[in-house]
């Protein structure tokens, strides 16, 4: 054959080499098919590692109870024990070095996410006491008649 | 060669092509295993239970750094109205971050639709979140290989890995995938990885007061999620896109899409 076909050949099988080449430099060792398959499985591995490394920033109860534990007891008998400290003291994270003090969110917006009233007879909501935020001492914070903590109806009474 | 010996090579020839190639293949234990592997993360709702307070938005948001105020989130809980005229009306302001703290329904572009209490016939609250299917078509459609299935079960997507092309946002038929605004890559709920690798409960799971969330692991017989899922009647989101969700609901009606 002449040369004419040969050399576009050489050239095309040059480019060839020269992708595999950078490939092999660009793709990571352990980027495969892995326990999934090659429809589902195709990554990679280091990722899984990547987020497993994800810092945790809500510890839950069980670690404001490592310091507070009376708190954490006595609040846990109470009609809002079932909700995480975190939910309302704002993620724990490294606490107490890192933030040294949480942001407690008191405004009326938290309370009403479970407290405003709503018709909602096929779910749960519907069995927890509610108010109209609108007409309900709309200016005040909730907490300047309720406890949080101890959110009960005949202790307020004696406010009164 | 006589005819005798002609009929014996024949069938020897024929009953060797007979033979397949995959009876001459060799088991692999490991292949097995991770066809069958001992854990497998599956998550339960209760509708029932969800009083769509949002405190499962939130601490998602905050454990997942998906910036607080932007109008994306990994998981989001749905409001259904249905009214005495059988009409459906759902909304999900901010993906309920805040709760639902209005009676108004949020019809979109700042705009509300006031149903009066007397006609609402039923209303109850649904959380979504990545069914992690078993069969992920967002997985299928990625083109690099970004997004892939862990041997547990969970869809991951590899943020140095993704173009940001999102085959994968229109892939997923329930739409819990979202570009990150500050990374600019698909991101969705992963079941908090990093918490259930540690031994840990997801952050929405562990923010639920009514324990309407919950996860397990379907390979253990004795995980009280799993018995619900064994044996009380259980739904999946959209069954016949054949992607076998792995989110199962309790109280699903059939306004739920």
């Amino acid at each position: 054959m002449k040369s004419h076909v040969w050399r576009p050949l050489f050239v095309a099988a040059g480019l060839v080499l020269l992708i595999l080449v950078v490939r092999t430099f660009l793709v990571p060792d352990d980027f495969g098919v892995w326990e999934r398959g090659y429809m589902y499985g195709w990554h990679r591995k280091g990722n899984e590692e990547e987020w497993k490394k994800v810092t945790v920033k809500y510890r839950t109860k069980a670690y404001c109870k490592e310091c507070h534990e009376e708190k954490v007891e006595s609040i846990g008998r109470s009609p809002h024990g079932i909700i995480q400290c975190e939910n309302c003291h704002g993620p724990a994270m490294n606490h107490p070095e890192d933030p040294p003090t949480l942001t407690i969110d008191h405004s009326r917006e938290l309370c009403l996410r479970c407290h405003a009233k709503l018709v909602t007879p096929s779910s749960g909501r519907s069995k927890i006491p509610g108010i109209d935020p609108i007409t309900h001492n709309p200016e005040a914070e909730c907490s300047l008649c309720h406890d949080p903590h101890h959110p009960n109806l005949e202790e307020l009474k004696r406010h009164e | 060669m006589n005819r005798r010996e002609f009929l014996k090579r024949s069938i020897v020839v024929v009953a060797g092509m007979a033979l397949p190639t995959a009876a001459l293949e060799l088991i692999d234990p490991k292949k097995l295993l991770a066809a069958k592997p001992e854990l497998r993360w599956v998550f339960l709702v209760d509708t029932y239970k969800c009083v769509g307070c949002g405190f499962c938005v939130k601490a998602c948001k905050i454990e997942n750094e998906v910036p607080y105020d932007a109008n994306v989130t990994r998981t989001w809980v749905e409001r259904y109205v249905i009214t005495r005229d059988r009409k459906t009306h759902i909304d999900t302001p901010k993906g309920a971050l805040n709760g639902f703290t209005s009676r108004k329904i949020d019809i979109g572009e700042g705009h509300t639709e006031d149903i009066k209490d007397e006609d609402i016939e039923q209303s109850f609250f649904v959380p979504k979140l990545c069914n992690q299917c078993e069969n992920p078509p967002c997985v299928q459609v990625c083109p690099v290989g970004a997004t892939y299935q862990t041997a547990d079960g969970v869809v991951l997507v590899d943020r140095k890995w993704c173009i940001g092309c999102g085959y994968c946002i229109m892939g997923c038929p329930y739409g819990v995938r979202f570009f990150h605004p500050v990374y600019h890559v698909a991101e969705k709920c992963n079941f908090c990885y990093h918490r259930i690798t540690k031994g840990m409960k997801t952050a929405c799971v562990d923010a639920c007061p009514f324990s309407a969330r919950r996860i397990g692991n379907l390979r253990d017989l004795n995980d009280p999620v799993t018995k619900v899922i064994m044996t009380e009647r259980v739904a999946i989101l959209k069954e016949e896109y054949g992607t076998k969700p792995q989110v199962y609901y309790l109280g699903l009606s059939k306004e739920v899409r």
